[in-house]
């Protein structure tokens, strides 16, 4: 099979799985408990109001026929109009979803940088001083909670140090948001030439790029070791240093391009855990993502925000699951004749 | 032949010891090893299990795990002290001076990486060729290991070469750049006979042909005796004795030597010669329990299908395409057994052996075709019910790897006792208790390791341990699925003399499946030879293995790897060499 | 009989000690081989004493308000100081704790026993219920799980119990991967054919033959999965779902102090959120300690 088959039928296999998606947001609001009309007149509905969005909303028509009316809305792109601001959902999260993604996306690549390398080290390095500070770094990862490594990082590096801006959202008042182009501010503001707004907007997304990749660290730098190690230990490695091959070649081409493939699974599982993550660093950073999107819908149960906003989440998740298996059948060739 | 004290040596170990760290403090696991390999000598190191003969030669290449540490000896290769080279020499020596070939060939490469890739990268390394002739390099390396269509097989991975496939290549990647020592470690292990014989007289061929030496690593004295100058014998760690092949064979002077001659079936001729003489019982009397002869098992056009793995779409693209996915295991195949016989059941992996005996064992159920059972049609229960059926307690098995047959959580006792339980119903732990122990000393197992789990037995004990399970309802038929593959030569012995004794003892049938013809010749009156589903022979085990008819039975023969020196021993097989 | 005269005479000097003499003798074994599983039991038992007798021991009303004392510093009277109503941060934390762990405690052994019994299933049956299964729980992973939690409790009701379920349906695919995988790589072991030649009927031989073996991971599983289910919980609280103030609980109260953070009354939030972690990095620890108690390959 040539890559762009394989790419296709990864794309065909991403349907079910996304259909699965819809069918469970669609029932998380019809068929659990509760009157869904109750939820999405709002907090401060009349029984007239309700009876009203529950015929608007066709919630008193069968099941199956809402699904049918709720596939038609999604394919047309519509998630519904979201109660406390009036606007459309989908419009809403478009507009929103530049931060969050800055943000997660920064957190990822930091967290990368730091832990394969890490990792790669520690294995090789096994009980080595960075071997200890590897497992460190897991065990005291896995045991923070994101959003109080936030708050010490805001108590120590804003309040005692005042390095850090304060944690108020994406760029303070002094700055101008730059044309928009990518969404990401840093980056705008770069091809704005605006370096200042640049810089400011830099030293605000540090911190809770900082707290995210601290959540995201400790997974990967363990995979990562755990592959690193399985590879070094095995037998084909053993061939590699029989037959001679030098000691860069043996850790790159054969240890570590072979550790590479758990790697990438375990980047998806880190992935979804940052979406998660990104709802509780949003808020204690004001970050204004769709996390906090997603929360201020929560306090006034604005139902169709929040499903939207689940729904958008796991589309996105899906995406890079899709991607993180292409990339995996591209690496592995084993992968290639599963069809 | 060459005489290996007149030329200095090539390789010359002296004194060697090497430890292992574990958790309890360090184990010796080479100790005062000496040893020679002069140029052009093929030079065998045989033992058991154990042994330190692998951790030899990894302390010859240097590439011991982080555990393991050379405490003291000398190591010289070509004049130079190995074991005071530092690394950039070593590696420089790996590969090009001194090559290594594995067991497990599939795992020895990489699994990401095109074969003819990994070729290039030892080339390269040693700068036996350019980035630009290194293509066509591997290609002819490649070619040199008699792979067809070699410009293709450059591409292919590991996972999609065969077993033998991929040992070719582990070869041509350690004989790339004609080294002067290669040192095999088990090269053979897990592959099947014919394909073992294919491996083994290419290395021979290649070796000769450039003069190198070879270090010959194996735990089959039958291998080390066709393709060796001379052997050393190693025992826990030592070297208990070196000899010119012919005179080792001959005149052995260890006694754990002539033990290990001796438990090699190739040269009993009956089942108590492979035991050491203080160790020899009476021979049984000769089973004759009532019924002798009358038909016990009939099988009748027994027929497996596997379906093809995968999911609903993959199933409906290959309908249509007639069966293209399916894999008949079993493929219509016919056969009796009569009371008080036993029967071998002999093909390399994959002919359908297993698939056949766990269909008779009701542990799947067939797709098409009969099997009588004194009288009674077996398949009319389905597999999935006939632990309750009464004929349950009749049939039983003797798994293949004792230590995987038992469970991890239980005790000997309590997994000799679950049959009775079960299907006995018997109650009263003193009963069964009783019962145990009376089964246990009727395999040989020491009654104090009854209260033992599974890992804290050796491999022998929990054979017992198996054996007695099996035994526990008396059984009518018992299949033994290659009941000692897993279990070192003297140790199979044992548990081969056991079996004999046990079946004269009780009067059962014996379906004994099995790779290994010389265990088959001692073990059974008949023999059904089987290849891809098939049945190609069936006949009086004698008469088979004399003088086979199907060409598949010839190819078998040939292939047991036979020292030239032990024939006169086995003069009553005439066997045909191919 | 005969044989008893063979018997070397170790088995009859020396009975067979009992089940319970065996099983103490391996826990003191597996403690005292490992410090680091001592250590983390010895914290789990501070937990659980602290959870079971937390309102006997607190020096406090943790509800009490006292606007007078709001936002005091640690000191020799409030060890942890006290929070913008006064109230005492120490015995809050205190109290937290049952709460705290009980929420993770019946999610995870909700997920355990829903997710355990499902992989079983499918692993050992196959078939159509593994298809199906594998599909739903796919499903479920498809999403962010902390994201699926929100959606669930926001649907279902702003309730504790609501905070359980979510909770126990994003960890239940974690258990029913671990225990499909580990069941199906038994299905066809040898101890199993053998256990079915002995006449063990298939419920039995899933239930009693494969299933204790593949405790050792699942025990991994479980401990891992009890910190992640404690971090969600707060996670979901943080933000404002489940636990209402004034009740006290890790995460509502790490919330809660996070708006005084900002202006330097680090002590609101530093305590409950060092309780929370400490609270996962025990169950963190534990994972290897438990493996080594169930398995017996560990014995010696």
């Amino acid at each position: 099979m040539g890559p762009l088959t394989i790419v296709f039928a990864r794309c065909l296999q991403a349907i079910p799985t996304v259909f699965g998606i819809v069918v469970v947001t669609f029932l998380l609001t019809r068929a659990l408990p509760g009157d869904p009309a109750a939820y999405f007149a709002g907090a401060s509905a009349t029984a007239e109001s309700i009876a009203e969005i529950r015929a608007k909303l066709g919630l008193d028509q069968s099941l199956p026929v809402q699904f049918w009316t709720y596939l038609k809305d999604l394919s047309s792109g519509d998630l519904g109009q979201s109660i406390s601001t009036g606007q459309p959902v989908a419009a809403e999260l478009l507009r929103r979803l530049p931060a969050s993604l800055e943000l997660t996306l920064t957190a990822l690549l930091l967290s990368v940088a730091i832990a394969i390398p890490l990792g790669v080290l520690a294995a090789v390095r096994q009980d080595s001083w960075i071997d200890q500070l590897c497992r460190l770094v897991v065990t005291a990862g896995v045991s923070l909670p994101t959003f109080f490594t936030g708050l010490l990082l805001i108590y120590v590096l804003y309040f005692l140090l005042g390095l850090a801006p304060a944690p108020l959202g994406r760029l303070d008042l002094l700055h101008v948001t730059p044309p928009q182009v990518t969404g990401f501010l840093v980056l705008d503001a770069l091809i704005a030439r605006e370096w200042a707004t640049a810089w400011s907007a830099a030293r605000q997304l540090a911190l809770p790029s900082i707290t995210l990749a601290l959540f995201t660290l400790a997974p990967l730098a363990r995979m990562t070791r755990a592959a690193m190690l399985q590879a070094l230990a095995s037998e084909y490695l053993r061939t590699a240093r029989a037959a001679g091959l030098s000691r860069g070649r043996v850790l790159m081409v054969y240890a570590f391009r072979n550790a590479l493939l758990p790697i990438v699974t375990t980047l998806g599982m880190v992935f979804s855990f940052s979406l998660g993550a990104n709802v509780l660093v949003e808020k204690v950073f004001a970050w204004p993502g769709i996390g906090s999107y997603a929360l201020e819908a929560l306090v006034v149960s604005d139902y169709a925000a929040v499903q939207g906003f689940v729904l958008s989440m796991a589309v996105l998740f899906v995406l890079v699951n899709l991607a993180i298996d292409i990339v995996y059948t591209l690496i592995d060739p084993r992968m290639r004749i599963e069809g | 032949m060459i005489q290996p004290l007149h030329n200095p040596p090539l390789l010359a170990v002296r004194d060697l010891c090497v430890e292992f760290a574990t958790r309890r403090g360090p184990v010796t696991a080479v100790r005062a090893v000496s040893l020679q390999v002069a140029k052009g000598e093929t030079l065998g190191v045989v033992g058991e299990s154990g042994s330190g003969k692998s951790v030899t030669s990894y302390a010859v290449m240097r590439i011991l795990d982080r555990a393991g540490r050379i405490v003291s000896g000398a190591i010289e290769f070509g004049g130079i002290n190995l074991n005071g080279a530092d690394e950039p020499t070593m590696s420089d020596l790996r590969g090009r001076e001194i090559s290594m070939i594995f067991q497990n060939p599939r795992a020895a490469l990489n699994p990401i990486r095109p074969v003819g890739k990994q070729i290039e990268d030892v080339l390269i390394r040693h700068a036996q060729a350019t980035h630009d002739q290194a293509r066509a390099k591997a290609i002819a390396a490649l070619e040199h290991v008699r792979i067809r269509h070699a410009a293709q097989r450059y591409h292919a991975y590991p996972f999609e070469l065969s077993g033998g496939m991929c040992q070719r290549v582990v070869i041509a990647i350690a004989l790339a750049c004609r080294p002067q020592l290669l040192i095999a470690d088990e090269p053979t292990t897990g592959l099947d006979v014919t394909t073992q014989r294919a491996v083994m007289e290419l290395v021979r061929d290649l070796t000769r042909s450039d003069g190198m030496s070879t270090l010959l690593i194996t735990h089959d004295l039958g291998l080390a005796g066709e393709y060796c100058d001379r052997i050393v014998v190693m025992e826990q760690g030592q070297v208990v004795e070196q000899q010119d092949t012919r005179a080792l064979f001959t005149t052995p002077a260890h006694p754990y030597t002539q033990r290990l001659i001796r438990s090699t079936p190739h040269a009993a001729r009956t089942i108590r010669d492979l035991l050491p003489e203080d160790l020899r019982l009476p021979q049984p009397p000769a089973a004759s329990p009532a019924g002798t002869g009358t038909p016990l098992l009939e099988v009748r056009n027994l027929v497996k299908v596997f379906d093809p793995p995968g999911g609903l779409l993959q199933r409906l693209k290959s309908r249509g395409k007639s069966a293209a996915g399916t894999f008949r295991a079993v493929d219509g195949i016919s056969f009796g057994i009569t009371r008080g016989e036993s029967v071998g059941l002999v093909g390399e992996s994959g002919c359908g052996k297993s698939t056949t005996s766990a269909m008779i064992m009701r542990l799947l159920d067939a797709t098409s075709g009969s099997i009588l059972f004194k009288g009674q049609e077996l398949t009319a229960v389905p597999a999935g019910e006939f632990a309750r059926s009464p004929l349950r307690r009749e049939l039983q098995m003797v798994f293949q790897d004792p230590h995987e047959s038992l469970n991890p959580r239980a005790t000997a006792a309590q997994a000799i006792a679950d049959p009775l339980l079960r299907l006995d119903g018997m109650s009263g732990a003193a009963q069964i208790r009783a019962r145990v122990e009376r089964l246990a000393a009727q395999v040989g197992l020491p009654l104090d390791l009854l209260d033992r789990l599974p890992h804290q037995l050796s491999g022998g004990q929990k054979a017992r341990v198996g054996i007695a399970r099996a035994i526990a309802t008396h059984p009518e038929l018992l299949i033994l699925d290659e009941p000692t593959a897993a279990l070192d030569v003297s140790v199979q012995a044992v548990v081969l003399n056991l079996l004999s004794d046990l079946r004269a003892e009780f009067g059962m049938s014996y379906l004994f499946v099995s790779h290994d013809l010389e265990v088959v010749r001692l073990m059974c009156k008949r023999v059904i030879v089987m290849r891809a589903g098939r049945m190609v022979e069936e006949g009086l085990t004698e008469q088979v293995l004399s003088a086979p008819e199907a060409d598949y039975t010839k190819e078998l023969l040939a292939a047991i790897p036979r020292p030239a020196h032990l024939l006169h021993r086995v003069s009553h097989t005439k066997v045909a060499r191919a | 009989m005969a044989d008893a005269a063979f018997t070397p005479p170790l088995a009859r000097i020396s009975p067979p000690r009992s089940a319970f003499t065996r099983s103490f003798a391996h826990f003191r074994y597996v403690m005292t081989s490992n410090p680091i599983t001592f250590l983390a039991f010895l914290l789990l038992a501070g937990m659980i004493v602290i959870a079971a007798f937390g309102p006997a021991l607190v020096p406090h009303d943790p509800l009490a308000t006292l606007a007078d004392k709001a936002l005091k510093p640690p000191s020799a009277q409030h060890w942890f100081g006290t929070d913008q109503l006064g109230r005492d941060v120490f015995s809050r934390v205190i109290i937290a704790t049952r709460l705290d762990m009980l929420i993770s405690v019946s999610a995870v052994a909700m997920s355990f026993a829903c997710g355990a019994t499902l992989g079983a299933f499918a692993g050992y049956w196959g078939g159509w219920f593994d298809r199906l299964s594998g599909r739903v729980l796919d499903t479920i992973m498809a999403f962010p799980l902390f994201v699926l939690a929100m959606g669930i409790v926001a649907a279902a009701g702003n309730t504790i119990q609501n905070i359980v379920i979510a909770t126990a349906i994003i960890n239940l695919p974690f258990y029913a991967r671990v225990a499909r995988a580990e069941v199906s790589i038994r299905r066809n072991a040898g101890y199993v054919q053998a256990a079915r030649l002995s006449g063990n009927s298939e419920f039995r031989i899933l239930l009693l033959k494969i299933l204790p073996n593949t405790l050792p991971p699942m025990m991994v599983q479980l401990s891992l999965n009890m910190g992640w289910a404690i971090l969600n919980a707060a996670g979901l609280s943080f933000i404002g779902l489940g636990v209402r103030p004034p009740t006290a609980e890790w995460g509502i109260m790490v919330a809660e102090g996070a708006n005084y953070i900002v202006s330097g009354e680090w002590w609101l939030a530093l305590f409950p959120g060092a309780a929370l972690m400490l609270a996962v990095f025990t169950f963190n620890l534990l994972g290897d300690g438990l493996r080594d108690l169930v398995d017996p390959q560990r014995r010696t």
